[in-house]
């Protein structure tokens, strides 16, 4: 702690940077704590979100603020309204079940995760952590700029495979989520809301008509209907007949 | 503050996710707790890019925000797929390659 004080940073920044940093931690680990515990996915949605913005706030604080501002628009503003997007679609009022349905799973589980964090907090115990250096201490340059740097001469060869996997995911998503449907009108005799499509053995596809319309046979000729008279369809045969016009008058 | 808060802060949330991905039914979820693992990532890889004063770390945690938003475009393509096959979006609905 000392050796922060000593390298950088006056008092006060120490002061305020330890106070942000213990909200932001408590913040952040009940936030995780309830998503794993709420039973909406919408509600763990929301502590996502959460999480997230209080770790874009520390890498601000660690000194990232590219990171921090890609952190906001990329997760918070992409993923996380694409998760939101797909909980919409599946249907929001799915509450998760909570029958165990192996069993000894969740004590499994438990055990596994206390386990791993045994594991990790004696790894990070005996590495010697120094204190951090100054901010900005090895760069001669800003954040941004040290980052475009490394991003376009070391690691140029990544980001352009970075473009080819975001290409693929892009095409990968559009096959998986697109429906192939016949639309009304498609392949029919005529180009009409209530004319069924045709499938490849010729018969007419009911469902590529909305129910709120009656389809018609699409073999059916179409006729020239002069104005002075008007198409009424008989409920009891569904048959055309001609009535002829001014049939008010009779 | 010290990086071995930062790192310490990183393992906590890791293993909460961890957890998450472990004992959620939910397929959504499950996948909103990967992300939590790989912000958890992040945020240690930050932390030992400030430790190290260089900005290889900040590098790599961008391309892991980058392969994050590719993985969650698609898994959620492939959750939808299933959601239209099958009805439900439990991982337990998906057993078909059971046995």
């Amino acid at each position: 702690m000392s050796g922060v004080l000593a390298a950088g940073g006056t008092n006060t920044d120490f002061v305020a940077e330890e106070t942000i940093f213990w909200i932001l931690a408590v913040a952040s680990v009940g936030a995780a704590l309830a998503m794993i515990l709420v039973r909406r996915a919408v509600h763990c949605a929301i502590m996502l979100a959460v999480v997230m913005l209080c770790l874009a706030t520390m890498y601000a604080m660690e000194g990232a603020p590219f990171l921090a501002f890609v952190q906001i628009i990329v997760y918070t503003g992409a993923v996380l309204m694409l998760f939101l997007f797909v909980l919409m679609l599946i249907g929001i009022s799915n509450a998760d079940s909570i029958v165990e349905t192996i069993k000894g799973q969740r004590l499994a589980a438990g055990l596994a995760a206390i386990g791993l964090l045994v594991l990790l907090a004696l790894t990070i115990g005996h590495a010697a952590i120094g204190p951090a250096p100054p901010q900005n201490a090895g760069n001669n340059v800003n954040n941004l700029t040290g980052i475009a740097q490394l991003i376009f001469t070391t690691y140029v060869f990544p980001f352009e495979v970075t473009g080819a996997l975001l290409i693929t995911a892009a095409v990968g998503a559009m096959v998986l989520a697109h429906r192939e449907r016949e639309t009304p009108g498609v392949y029919a005799l005529h180009d009409a809301a209530d004319r069924p499509a045709l499938l490849p053995d010729g018969s007419t596809s009911e469902l590529s008509v909305s129910s709120a319309l009656s389809p018609r046979d699409p073999k059916q000729e179409p006729r020239f209907v002069p104005p002075e008279e008007t198409l009424q369809i008989t409920a009891e045969s569904g048959e055309w007949e001609i009535a002829p016009s001014g049939g008010a008058d009779q | 503050m010290s990086p071995v808060h930062y790192v310490a802060l990183a393992v906590i949330l890791f293993v909460i996710g961890g957890v998450g991905v472990l004992v959620r039914r939910n397929a959504i979820v499950v996948f909103m707790c990967i992300e939590l693992m790989l912000n958890a990532c992040n945020l240690a890889f930050v932390a030992f890019a400030r430790l190290h004063a260089n900005l290889d770390g900040q590098v790599i945690a961008f391309f892991v925000m980058v392969v994050a938003a590719a993985e969650v475009v698609v898994g959620l393509a492939i959750l939808m797929a299933i959601y239209r096959a099958r009805r439900s979006a439990s991982v337990d609905d998906a057993n078909l390659l059971k046995y």
